[in-house]
């Protein structure tokens, strides 16, 4: 199959597909909310990303790289055996895991660090959370020969060691984030200090569909390819589209990369699954869609989980890639228009998907991934067996060993 | 005319600059910030800058930062710095308070309801560090309406246009960022700042005010001999946090050493004449 990306192909006046604003508004949400001395730099970077989008040899070196060193296309597995587990819907798993770098960041993280060398800065900072982020920015930079810097809470520094020392193999500096609540939103929070700090010769990459415009709609643009991808695929296996499209949702990049190129399908019903922690109502949960309300951090306005004084409160999940206090500003607005549905998955419930996929396909999922699994999982039985679901694998699970065989009480 | 308008007047009829000292609300507790608040004016504050702590400062060094988490844990909320305000007005009507914090607890509060209290209360200005003037429309029909001046924020890479635009109907002052970087971490240059605040004046007649990076009485005097005011914020919580006991609870030298590094900073001023 072709594996061209279609990111930036233009939506008629009707189609949900034609967010954001100018101003980067999806309905109420997203917006440029930074400090002024940022705004100018952000200006940039959407003039920068608005010729490269338009540009033929910007899209030509992009999709030399996604097919050649990223791996693409990645394959859609129809997973008989989780099919049979399901006893009803027929599962289809979109093998973002098989990318280099072992997740969808990578789709991102290529397109970007591209647009980064042709605006010409070449010191580059992210933040991470599960590290999956973290090590595909560290891989293209090492690619690139670029300066790379990645921020990470220390609380997942300690949960996901191997990943921190993956990148450090690949030439990264990572900094361990104290303060907050030393997790993703806080490492968001100091990144965003180095770049105001160095915005003369570096450029922020962001690993998820946040932040300030035009960080949504890049990352998406970037991730879509897994959505493109997928309604190719389907189609020629199944010939049709598929009923049921699910995804896991931290910030939600996966999610809307595979959601997005179906928003005008009506046919095709979208599931973000998030993570429910320890349970909806347990005060130890990630569900900013479900449990969060309207509010404004890491410069755009979103579903935020917060107190009733708008401070931000922590999110909590098994998953150090979803425990994320808000989420992409076009989910929240994606939410609000009702055209995809948001449900939580817990703990116990990933981590049994997590087996599940482990045992029944010999595919180990990511415990982001595993979210989005079990809710195919508890669906699948509700629909007919020539239904079709197809779910996001956006990631493995080798970096989740040591956060599964803890909760199971193994000790490695 | 307004408390700022008034308090910058009569400071350029006596050709000095304003000198203007930040509180965290509620840092450490409730109690002991007010009664530095209540202090600084006799301290030599001309205006006084309340920072209204966020749990996610992302424009701040880890000064700063740490100031909003031991508010924060003490139990600082809205209502509270509000109430700060309410109570030093009953001992001072003079002295200018702008409010300083981020954009989400003020749109959680309600934008019409903050500024109706914070007006009521008796603030002066306000200076949203994450809501630049693009969004300003979300708070500026209710700031106009209660009389709040809403402080724009310009930064080193503002450019002339854009200074043009957003400084057209500001008010109140104008808030010159003097370094890119967040607060409390390194100093502009007196050669940065010449060059940097005549493109500010070329583009508004409002008092300009220097902060982020200024911490002793030198960098006053250095930076009111270009612009109109000078803004200390981390020194004086640097001070606040050496004062506290392991426990990060004040001790009976809190209020006092804040006090007299405020007043030495003060000092900073007199020499310069304008």
């Amino acid at each position: 199959m072709n594996p061209q990306p279609e990111f930036f192909s233009n939506h008629g006046k009707n189609s949900l597909r034609q967010g954001p604003d100018s101003q980067g508004h999806f309905g109420q949400y997203g917006g440029i909310f930074s400090s002024e001395t940022l705004i100018p730099l952000i200006h940039e970077l959407q003039q920068a990303y608005a010729k490269a989008k338009n540009d033929p040899e910007f899209q030509k070196e992009l999709t030399y790289y996604l097919k050649n060193y990223v791996g693409r296309p990645s394959p859609l597995w129809f997973a008989k055996r989780l099919t049979e587990a399901g006893k009803g819907a027929r599962i289809y798993l979109k093998r973002e895991d098989l990318n280099h770098t072992g997740a969808h960041k990578i789709n991102n993280v290529m397109g970007q660090i591209l647009l980064a060398r042709r605006m010409g800065r070449n010191r580059i900072i992210a933040e991470t959370g599960a590290g999956q982020h973290g090590v595909a920015t560290a891989t293209a930079c090492a690619l690139l020969g670029m300066k790379c810097v990645i921020y990470m809470g220390a609380v997942d520094v300690e949960r996901q060691k191997t990943n921190v020392f993956r990148m450090r193999l690949l030439g990264a500096e990572v900094v361990p984030v104290t303060s907050g609540s030393s997790t993703l939103k806080d490492a968001i929070n100091e990144g965003m200090r180095d770049w105001v700090a160095n915005v003369h010769d570096s450029y922020y990459l962001m690993g998820t569909a946040a932040g300030p415009h035009p960080y949504p709609e890049m990352v998406r643009d970037f991730q879509c390819i897994i959505g493109n991808e997928t309604r190719q695929q389907i189609k020629e296996i199944e010939g049709r589209l598929p009923d049921t499209i699910i995804a896991a949702i931290g910030g939600g990049s996966n999610a809307i990369g595979i959601f997005h190129p179906f928003l005008d399908d009506h046919s095709v019903e979208l599931i973000g699954v998030e993570a429910g922690g320890k349970g909806l109502d347990s005060g130890e949960t990630a569900a900013s869609i479900e449990r969060g309300s309207s509010g404004v951090l890491h410069g755009n306005r979103t579903y935020l989980l917060q107190n009733e004084d708008g401070q931000v409160t922590e999110a909590y999940s098994i998953s150090a890639g979803l425990d994320y206090p808000g989420v992409g500003p076009e989910h929240a607005w994606l939410h609000d228009i009702g055209r995809v549905k948001y449900v939580a998955i817990n703990d116990d419930e990933a981590v049994k998907a997590f087996q599940d996929c482990t045992t029944l396909e010999g595919i180990m999922p990511a415990l982001e991934s595993a979210h989005a699994i079990a809710h195919a999982l508890k669906i699948a039985s509700t629909m007919k067996t020539d239904q079709i679901i197809i779910v996001n694998l956006s990631g493995r699970g080798d970096k989740d060993i040591y956060s599964v065989a803890n909760y199971l009480g193994v000790e490695l | 005319m307004s408390r700022i308008s008034e308090r910058f007047s009569a400071l350029k009829q006596a050709q000095k600059g304003a000198f203007i000292p930040y509180v965290e609300a509620g840092d450490p507790d409730y109690e002991t910030a007010m009664a530095i608040l209540k202090a600084m004016p006799d301290a030599g504050a001309d205006l006084i800058e309340i920072g209204m702590p966020f749990s996610d400062p992302m424009a701040d060094g880890p000064t700063v930062q740490a100031a909003a988490n031991r508010a924060l844990k003490a139990g600082a909320n809205m209502t509270k710095t509000l109430q700060m305000v309410t109570e030093f007005r009953k001992q001072d009507q003079n002295t200018p308070i702008i409010l300083m914090g981020y954009t989400n607890p003020v749109e959680h509060y309600g934008y019409e309801r903050f500024c109706e209290n914070a007006a009521k209360a008796g603030a002066d200005g306000l200076i949203l560090v994450d809501m630049p003037f693009e969004e300003m429309d979300n708070i500026k029909p209710y700031a106009q309406k209660h009389g709040i001046d809403i402080i724009h924020l310009v930064a080193p890479t503002t450019s002339p246009q854009r200074l043009k635009k957003i400084l057209k109907d500001a008010t109140g002052f104008v808030y010159y960022v003097s370094i890119a970087g967040i607060t409390g971490t390194k100093t502009a240059t007196i050669q940065a700042l010449q060059e940097a605040i005549p493109q500010v004046r070329a583009a508004t007649d409002l008092p300009i005010a220097i902060g982020f990076g200024l911490s002793t009485p030198e960098h006053i005097a250095s930076a009111l001999t270009v612009a109109d005011a000078a803004v200390v914020a981390s020194a004086l919580l640097k001070t606040l946090e050496s004062t506290l006991d392991q426990n990060q609870n004040p001790t009976s030298e809190t209020t006092t050493k804040v006090i007299q590094h405020t007043k030495r900073l003060a000092a900073g001023k007199q020499n310069v004449h304008k």
